[in-house]
């Protein structure tokens, strides 16, 4: 009687908690895909993540948005960085709604493009880098191109693909 | 209220009445009734590396200014351009980071010649739609109304209007920046390759003055950029075009694509809007060409909105390389 009562307990607070889940809106938050300042040797997250849904990704990207919705994107997360206080660069990581969609986007790159090992797939080219992994896909792109900008996106990039 | 037709021959006239001093003969006075457009380039704009020579950019500006104005001297050529006593509004364009902004030094060399032309530094107002892209860009925000401004529709005290403007198939609600703070605006835009428009520059720059631009992009953007530039609240106020194509995106715009970057090293100046867009497209062409990428139009992009915008429905310039006189400086 007494276990009887206690499961009819938890399963009232079970059914609880869901209907306070639902009408709250509340979502299973992913782990945060940037990493903190001086996670990766040489660079600093200098703003705090930007979160766009799908149906307001024009006001991020404009019409480049289009392709993204296209591809089923449900939300797209954004951070600046600066590498050794100089070189500018932005982190996007686009939650695609299958890992298909992350797919076809990196399929649109041109064929100067240099393939890298990177999460599933990514391809690099001299100030940006782009991958996929799972449903994510991830574009970094930096401001200035100096000596160190390869290598230092890179590293920023493996960063990144660790938290995904 | 004067139309944009009626306000372009008025431009034409004038400028007709200021060349008038350099003794025009009947071409170039024929010329004079034609849209007039400015490029003017630098190429020592940008070093090798890509940094841009601030100090050159705002010769370039005197330089392209006295080229339409037929003025040589700065302060003479702004008092032409813009109304004394009035609030004059900057539409930069901040949406693809520093490298494609309007860039700061372009803004400031504006800011200083209207100043020494007249205007009082709280009647200049330096806008964008979202603060964040005003700062990535390099600007620094400022509320002061003694002093030049530059602000953001998502800050506080701004925001949109509640009640709806329309034209044709569109209903926009403006910022409140255009209807509430500008009297003339100057719009400052950058050259781009646009995912769904072909290209972007002036007339695409407004969508940064609305609530909802996605709306807005449906069929290449057309009719949605003729119609919204057709909409009194934006067309009675716009009436100048200092087009940035210091640095430019030829492929994968309108977002920052370094691999796509590229530096035309030049400002496209004029009151017809349609005539600048149809200048920087073709521009835009030509890169792609020379990098061996296809036509905007075989590529599923042609720019459609500028046929729009020319038409007898909206009437906002002309994109007929015969009725624009193209200088070159």
């Amino acid at each position: 009687m007494k276990t009887c009562s206690m499961k009819s307990l938890l399963v009232f607070a079970a059914i609880i908690f869901a209907v306070t889940a639902v009408g709250t809106g509340c979502k299973k938050k992913g782990p945060e895909p940037f990493p903190k300042s001086g996670a990766v040797a040489g660079w600093e997250k200098t703003s705090e993540t930007r979160v766009y849904a799908a149906k307001d990704l024009y006001q991020y990207i404009d019409g480049d948005a289009e392709q993204y919705i296209s591809a089923g994107v449900v939300s797209t997360s954004t951070s600046d960085y600066k590498y050794q206080g100089q070189l500018e660069a932005t982190v996007d990581v686009h939650t695609m709604g299958s890992a298909e969609g992350a797919r076809k986007i990196l399929e649109t790159g041109t064929k100067d493009a240099k393939p890298i090992q990177l999460g599933d797939a990514g391809v690099a080219y001299a100030q940006s880098i782009i991958f996929r992994k799972g449903a994510a896909l991830v574009r970094i792109v930096a401001y200035e191109s100096t000596p160190d900008t390869a290598q230092a996106l890179l590293a920023l990039a493996r960063g990144v693909e660790a938290k995904l | 209220m004067k139309s944009r037709r009626d306000f372009l021959k008025t431009a034409a006239t004038g400028a007709v009445l200021l060349g008038a001093q350099s003794k025009l003969g009947l071409a170039e006075l024929l010329d004079q009734q034609k849209s007039k457009v400015v490029v003017a380039r630098d190429a020592a704009l940008h070093t090798a590396g890509g940094h841009l020579d601030e100090k050159r950019v705002a010769d370039l500006l005197d330089r392209a200014i006295a080229a339409y104005t037929g003025l040589d001297k700065p302060v003479e050529a702004w008092k032409r351009i813009v109304p004394v006593g009035k609030v004059i509004g900057m539409k930069v364009n901040g949406l693809g980071g520093k490298p494609i902004a309007t860039h700061l030094a372009l803004t400031l060399a504006i800011c200083e010649r209207l100043q020494q032309a007249g205007v009082k530094p709280g009647e200049i107002v330096v806008w964008e739609s979202h603060r964040s892209d005003l700062e990535r860009a390099g600007y620094t925000i400022s509320t002061d109304r003694s002093r030049i401004r530059c602000i953001g529709t998502d800050m506080d005290g701004f925001g949109y209007e509640e009640k709806p403007a329309a034209f044709g198939s569109v209903s926009v609600n403006f910022t409140k920046i255009l209807t509430r703070e500008c009297d003339f605006v100057i719009n400052l835009p950058v050259l781009k390759d646009h995912d769904l428009a072909g290209v972007t520059f002036s007339l695409k720059n407004f969508y940064g003055a609305i609530q909802q631009p996605a709306e807005l992009h449906g069929n290449a953007c057309d009719p949605g950029i003729a119609d919204l530039n057709c909409i009194p609240a934006l067309r009675n106020k716009f009436r100048f075009t200092i087009g940035d194509a210091m640095s430019s995106i030829y492929q994968g715009g309108p977002v920052f694509r370094p691999e796509h970057l590229w530096y035309p090293n030049a400002l496209i100046v004029g009151h017809d809007p349609v005539a600048i867009d149809y200048t920087g497209w073709k521009m835009v062409e030509r890169k792609r060409a020379e990098m061996g990428l296809p036509t905007l139009e075989s590529t599923g992009r042609p720019t459609t909105f500028l046929v729009t915008a020319a038409d007898q429905t909206h009437r906002l310039g002309t994109n007929d390389p015969t009725h624009i006189h193209l200088m070159e400086v």
